[in-house]
């Protein structure tokens, strides 16, 4: 396979292998105001796939510089850092920067039904360039290596995920309030960020992430520098939905726009997660800015807290949507409680289940937008005998959602292997119970949904099972190959775990804290 | 950090504390007040009391921005989504009070607790002022050429942070574009006139024959302002100010006439198709400088290929084309959420507040 990808690399011309990280931002962030300017909706989903197809060839390309030299730094205007700002990709990047950029194709091709349906036509073009412009913003926090440049990108990538919400509303006025709760949090999360960067400049006068580090040597004592990492940490968390900083988190994925759910669910907290990792065990020295009490104490009770109550209050929502978004909190406290470890093998195992979960989660959020589209599916009760009317979508759903279980032959099972087993290297059997309690509660909620599907009979009008609107080749696709990758990440897990065993490892070393 | 120096208690120090003691207390009267209408006149106050401790600071470029944004269309913009919603702010359920309070309390314990630890106000030696900050004032001159550091830092040496917060301005309008709508995409149209076709309060209240002097003293100033506004952008270079004060005052200049003249002539004088346009155009031009210098050898957003010959030059060069960006994308940002937000009707009539 690496194969193939050089050779197709070898055909790209010089200017992309040697402008690839800046262009994988910059390419969508300039294609929103083009798909502006088309004014047709049509269009504009034709340019910004073809723009988002581009950032694909450019992620691969840092994909195999990363693999080659190990890291690659691309310096803007020519300033040496610190004195401007550098864009820094390695495995711990690399690999959101392949997941957000995979999802956002699969969101774009799936979306095109959906937001023809959803959104009034004059509105298409306009929702397609804030969608791109969510899409550059996330990619944007997740590949530079400035801390400053983090928060514009977090900005953007925020503005235009409110604007998307309440994009909802056309169908369902409680995503204008839900938008609203977001952009109160989300503007509350992204101040203490900024905070804590202010002091960051303060104690050590630098924006560069790296040179922070250097810089930050010896100063562990220094309550700015502690400060800075308590508002960072605060910020970070609620972008994260970190248990109990989640409560805008269901209400925006629940009423959003299909696409938008789908690709919110499956990046949005994931680069935010990433970002954590970034700043806490990056930036900040682990040791001496703070030490492993910290996430013992404080991380640790708030991932397992939001792995059990979030999954009990997922079993007792009847919108499907909800259901997921719950249980989307539950499994942000699977990743934090993997972080919380402070081993290299629990950050590599938090990291391979923000990739799994993400694209199990993707999927489901698919398939729902799908029984949505043709039957007007909004409520568990309403699954009854979709297994029969609508096989295809059903059987995607099922696979992913058996892999949002951690049932084996699916890769949910693999990070959840991995979690257990790294918790209990580390003596947490506490965390393990944990674990395993909130997997049984999951297979009570998704168990709720099969069931329905499969168990129960289609309701029927005049004798006849009811109709639906027929399924969209376009909105099936990326669901299939979806649950065919939550399938193929069981057998060969090699992609995530790699990069997220050489990113711990860089971060970590051997040990840990 | 503990280099000895100690603040001088002379008399900028005093005036700034003044300052400070100033905003303490116009905050509290936010907070305390139900009056929505006070609260927007005494946010405006508070960024111009901001302003005008930010000069104290020798931070004119801040306290050009803070004056023209908060105290000027900010200002303009909260009197417009007032004017959508109720005059009074409805009472808090004490319950949230409390919890308010206590995140409120934690968080001013941990900017508090940060104290201790800062570098003392004004010490030459702590680390912002002594590391990258001083590597900027002796390296813009021999770089860049360009006189006003503040510009070269921001349009040059971390350009591409301000490109990011054009698209955050751009974003803002798509959202406005997309969520209010453009408030008149359609325009009124003009054969119903005779059955009172509904206007938005902007126009009830302002558009009508009394105000003579008004109008002639604002057709005289209307000019005025928008070469002024030209005159900050293409001084930035030398002086404070640039392309997102200047987009910030030639909007304020058509939402004057549109206050005046009434918003259907404003937007016969700029359409909302033009802003659309506007707004996408400027992120276009700052991104494609950065395209430019890509093609011309350089890495993004390098400004000394524009020019083989004289680097310095090219900055100069690539400086003015991304202000012009920041400048279209900023007037036309404005101008839509003003239009957005004098399009809507309001859910109270006029008697009734």
């Amino acid at each position: 396979m690496n194969a193939v990808l050089d050779a197709f690399i070898a055909l790209l011309p010089a200017w992309t292998l040697a402008h690839a990280a800046p262009l994988l931002v910059v390419s969508p962030l300039l294609s929103g105001p083009i798909a502006l300017m088309l004014t047709r909706g049509k269009l504009a989903w034709a340019w910004a796939l073809l723009i988002s197809l581009a950032t694909l060839v450019f992620a691969l390309v840092l994909y195999s510089q990363v693999m080659d030299h190990g890291s690659v730094t691309y310096a803007f205007g020519d300033w040496a850092p610190p004195l401007g700002i550098t864009y820094h990709v390695d495995t711990l990047n690399l690999l959101v920067l392949l997941l957000v950029v995979f999802m956002g194709v699969l969101s774009l091709i799936y979306g095109l039904p959906s937001v023809l349906r959803e959104i009034a036509p004059a509105n298409q073009a306009a929702f397609f360039a804030a969608f791109m412009l969510c899409f550059a913003g996330l990619l944007g926090v997740a590949i530079t290596g400035d801390a400053f440049n983090v928060f514009v990108f977090l900005e953007i990538s925020s503005i235009s995920t409110y604007v998307l919400v309440a994009m909802g509303g056309g169908a369902d006025r409680r995503a204008l309030t839900s938008s609203f709760n977001y952009l109160i949090l989300g503007t509350i999360g992204a101040t203490f960020f900024v905070i804590g960067i202010g002091f960051l400049y303060m104690a050590t006068g630098t924006l560069n992430m790296a040179d922070i580090t250097v810089q930050l040597q010896g100063k562990g004592d220094d309550r700015v520098v502690r400060a800075a990492f308590a508002f960072i940490f605060i910020g970070l968390g609620l972008k994260t939905a970190m248990f109990p900083l989640h409560t805008w988190l269901p209400g925006a994925y629940a009423h959003s726009p299909t696409m938008a759910g789908v690709f919110l669910a499956s990046t949005a907290t994931k680069v935010a997660f990433y970002t954590m990792i970034r700043f806490m065990v990056g930036v900040f020295l682990p040791g001496s800015v703070f030490d492993s009490a910290i996430l013992l104490l404080v991380l640790a009770p708030m991932a397992v807290a939001a792995m059990l109550i979030c999954s009990v209050q997922a079993l007792y929502q009847a919108n499907l949507r909800k259901i997921l978004a719950y249980s989307s909190v539950a499994q942000l406290g699977y990743m934090l409680l993997g972080l919380s470890m402070g081993t290299a093998a629990g950050v590599s195992a938090g990291l391979l289940h923000m990739f799994n979960h993400a694209i199990l989660k993707g999927g489901l959020f698919m398939a729902v937008g799908i029984f949505a589209l043709s039957y007007g599916v909004r409520r568990v009760e309403d699954l009854r005998g979709l297994g029969k009317t609508m096989p295809l979508t059903a059987a995607g759903f099922t696979v992913c959602g058996l892999s949002l279980i951690g049932v084996p032959v699916t890769a949910g099972f693999v990070s959840k292997f991995y979690l257990v087993s790294a918790a209990l290297e580390r003596g947490w059997w506490w965390a393990a119970a944990a674990i395993l309690i909130s997997s049984v509660l999951a297979i009570f909620y998704v168990g709720r949904m099969l069931e329905m599907m499969y168990l129960q009979k289609a309701p029927q009008v005049d004798g006849k099972i009811a109709k639906g609107e027929p399924v969209s080749a376009l909105a099936l696709a990326p669901l299939l190959l979806l649950a065919a990758a939550n399938i193929w990440f069981m057998f060969d897990a090699s992609l995530p775990k790699g990069l997220a065993d050489a990113a711990a490892a860089a971060l970590l070393g051997g040990g840990g804290l | 950090m503990s280099d000895g120096f100690i603040t001088p208690l002379d008399i900028f120090t005093v005036i700034d504390l003044i300052f400070m003691a100033m905003l303490v207390v116009v905050g509290i009267a936010i907070v305390r007040l139900r009056d929505l209408f006070a609260v927007v006149m005494l946010s405006g106050v508070y960024s111009l009391v901001s302003a005008a401790w930010f000069v104290s600071l020798d931070a004119v470029d801040v306290a050009f921005t803070e004056a023209a944004v908060g105290a000027g269309i900010s200002t303009v913009l909260m009197l417009g989504a007032m004017l959508l919603t109720a005059r009074k702010a409805e009472p808090v359920l004490p319950a949230r009070h409390w919890v308010a309070l206590m995140i409120a309390v934690v968080t001013g314990a941990a900017l508090l607790y940060a104290t201790v630890d800062m570098p003392a106000f004004g010490d030459p030696l702590s680390a912002p002022n002594a590391y990258v900050g001083l590597e900027y004032l002796k390296q813009a001159g021999p770089d860049t050429e360009i006189a006003n550091v503040v510009s070269a830092v921001l349009a040059s040496y971390r350009g591409f942070d301000t490109f990011g917060e054009t698209t955050v301005i751009f974003a803002a309008g798509l959202g406005i574009i997309l969520i209010l709508g453009m408030g008149g995409m359609v325009q009124e149209p003009k054969t119903n006139k005779a059955k009172e076709a509904p206007k938005s309060v902007l126009e009830n209240t302002t558009h009508s024959a009394h105000h003579m002097v008004l109008r002639v003293v604002s057709k005289l100033l209307i000019p005025v302002i928008v070469v002024y506004g030209f005159y900050v952008h293409f001084h930035g270079d030398y002086g404070p100010g640039g392309g997102f004060q200047a987009g910030l005052i030639i909007a304020s200049a058509i939402i004057l006439y549109a206050l005046i003249f009434g918003v259907n002539a404003a937007k016969e004088a700029v359409p909302p198709g033009l802003l659309r346009f506007g707004a996408a155009l400027g992120v276009l031009i700052y991104g494609g400088t950065g395209i430019v210098g890509i093609m011309l050898g350089g890495n993004y957003l390098n400004y000394n290929v524009l020019n083989a010959g004289h680097p310095t030059h090219g900055q100069h060069l690539g400086v003015m084309l991304v202000e012009i960006g920041v400048l279209v994308t900023v007037t036309s940002v404005m101008l839509i959420i003003f239009y957005g937000f004098t399009a809507r009707q309001p859910d109270i009539s006029d008697k009734d507040w």
